[in-house]
């Protein structure tokens, strides 16, 4: 796709308007559904879409479709969660490594390369499944393995920015090192963290779509992987009932995906094909 | 040979912090492991018996010690659930998960390989774009989605094929196009990207000024040199398949590591689930050395 100077892919835009309506979804939940995703109708149950319930019912009867929009929103806010946490957590290891050196430098790499030796989503399904069913240990299982990448990242910037001149210029004038790191360093290092952040985002909403599905993640509210593990027993009577939250999430992850694409083309020219 | 000395070095705190992660797995469980594991109705007996058993009655130090020991002669606690040995349990169920990785990836590589090259070579043409959005959509679909799809397309609609278990060659069909999809369509990106890099190369130039046709060119010359990156993304990507199986497995009850390691979770049986997180994640650690020690051996340039 040939992309005119400062505008943008129509990827782009389908990844933007798509990622917008999801959110839109999240937002408005309690308005567009007439249902709440709670309230069964044992009469209903297992109908397919009808006027009035699009997506059609669960097993008891509740409405799919105020399910998968509610499920939006707690898809999203792990999502959010996790990417904040894990950026916090990755950018303050990384700087910290990368600026400070030495046997920190060396002790906090050591933990990254464990880390990244270890398949991520075995470690939060492992992690959920000892620690509990819960939204509290969702967001604590994914999050465990996220920072690591961040710390890399921002480690190898944070080396190739220390020398540069205006840093050393900023050193020479006084300014200490939280400053420096701070107003100097990190400012220029933070567009591949924002890339890297948009495509995580969608391998959170994967991953806990998975862990929700395994029947590790929250009870209480409706969540798309829950859902998902649902309709995966009524498959032949009621398909509709998996069809819709596995079509939501894959929608989300797409829209992320090409908006994490054409972030990393317009913030980081040179890996432009 | 330097470079796979020093790898192997390095392997030994790499192994070691998994060990370290799995042995902790077991500490972080909220409140007492051995009364979520009897049940409120335990008596203090046995409570005290079963703790006496995994030996949590020990100092941690100690517990330390006795679990890397254990390791060391093959010993990774007997599963509560099973009443047996732990490594015998999973030793039963890797050979179905090794076949599943094993199928997905040839999956993987019939349908990116010739995918990748089409797309390369007609780049920016309607089959290039086809494979780049195609790729994209298979990157984007979670295999538990893609699972339950392909259930009620080739199992209920077509009746083509079983919907769940392992009974004979036509099971493990869904299975591997399911757990396989994700990476064949990263492969597609990595090989088109390899061979464009390729293409551009000056010996591809006099290959074909010197009047080679357009077929033994690409075979010949490009073929030979782009797939060396995708030698190292297909082993990498075969450790990401053994833990992606674990999702696959049980979408489709394939008996498997994956589909223990969930029993053994609900079935709140701790030595199983560290043994299982354990296996894997060996298994992870251990290809990927090896993946890199053989790159090591292809490429001369990283050997060093």
């Amino acid at each position: 796709m040939r992309k005119q100077p400062g505008g943008f892919t129509p990827t782009a835009l389908i990844g933007a308007f798509l990622l917008a309506a999801m959110v839109a979804l999240a937002l408005l939940a309690p308005v567009i559904t007439t249902d709440t995703p709670l309230q069964t109708d044992l009469e209903g149950a297992l109908r397919g879409p009808t006027d009035g319930h699009p997506f059609g019912q669960d097993r008891l009867g509740r409405d799919v479709f105020a399910q998968v929009a509610y499920g939006t929103r707690a898809s999203l806010l792990i999502a959010v969660s996790v990417v904040s946490l894990t950026v916090l957590a990755g950018v303050a290891a990384g700087a910290a490594a990368g600026y400070v050196g030495g046997a920190l430098d060396l002790g906090i790499m050591r933990v990254v390369d464990i880390f990244l030796a270890f398949p991520g989503i075995l470690l939060a399904i492992a992690l959920a499944g000892v620690l509990g069913p819960n939204l509290g240990n969702l967001v604590i299982a994914l999050s465990v393995m996220g920072w690591v990448g961040y710390a890399r990242l921002v480690r190898a910037q944070v080396l190739s920015l220390r020398e540069r001149e205006y840093v050393v210029a900023a050193r020479a004038v006084g300014a200490g090192p939280w400053r420096v790191v701070a107003r100097h360093i990190l400012p220029n290092a933070l567009s591949p963290v924002i890339v890297q952040a948009t495509f995580s985002a969608a391998g959170v909403i994967i991953a806990e779509s998975s862990l929700s599905f395994l029947g590790l993640g929250p009870q209480s509210v409706p969540t798309w992987g829950g859902l998902l593990a649902q309709g995966a027993a009524y498959l032949l009577y009621a398909p509709h009932i998996a069809f819709f939250p596995g079509l939501f999430i894959m929608l989300t992850v797409l829209a992320l995906n090409l908006v994490g694409d054409s972030l990393r083309d317009m913030l980081d020219p040179k890996s432009r094909p | 040979m330097i470079g796979i000395g020093r790898r192997l070095l390095l392997l030994f705190p790499t192994v070691l912090g998994v060990l370290t992660l799995v042995f902790f797995l077991v500490h972080l469980i909220p409140g007492d492991p051995v009364e979520l594991m009897l049940g409120e109705t335990a008596s203090r007996a046995d409570l005290g018996q079963l703790r006496a058993d995994l030996g949590l009655d020990r100092p941690l130090g100690e517990q330390y010690a006795r679990f890397l020991g254990g390791l060391g002669r093959g010993d990774l606690g007997r599963s509560f659930f099973y009443r047996k040995p732990v490594l015998a349990v999973i030793g039963g169920a890797l050979p179905a998960t090794a076949l599943l990785a094993a199928a997905a990836m040839a999956f993987a590589l019939l349908v990116a390989l010739p995918v990748g090259i089409l797309a390369a070579i007609r780049r920016n043409r309607l089959p290039d774009r086809l494979a780049l959005i195609g790729s994209l959509v298979g990157v984007s679909m979670p295999n538990f989605w893609l699972g339950p799809m392909l259930i009620i397309l080739f199992s209920f609609r077509l009746g083509w094929l079983p919907v769940s278990g392992r009974e004979g060659a036509a099971s493990l069909v869904l299975p591997a196009l399911t757990l396989g999809t994700a990476l064949s369509a990263i492969l597609v990106r990595m090989t088109r990207a390899s061979m464009l890099d390729v293409l551009g190369e000056d010996y591809l130039r006099t290959a074909r000024a010197k009047g080679a046709r357009p077929i033994a060119v690409i075979a010949r010359h490009a073929l030979r040199n782009a797939l060396l990156p995708v030698v190292t993304i297909i082993g990498l990507q075969f450790g990401a398949l053994l833990s992606g199986a674990v999702i696959t497995e049980n979408v489709f009850a394939w008996p498997g590591v994956g589909t223990l390691l969930i029993q053994a979770i609900t079935a709140r049986d701790y030595p199983l689930v560290q043994g299982c997180v354990l296996v894997i994640a060996l298994c992870y650690v251990f290809v990927n050395f090896l993946t890199d020690s053989l790159y090591a051996l292809i490429d001369p340039r990283v050997r060093t």
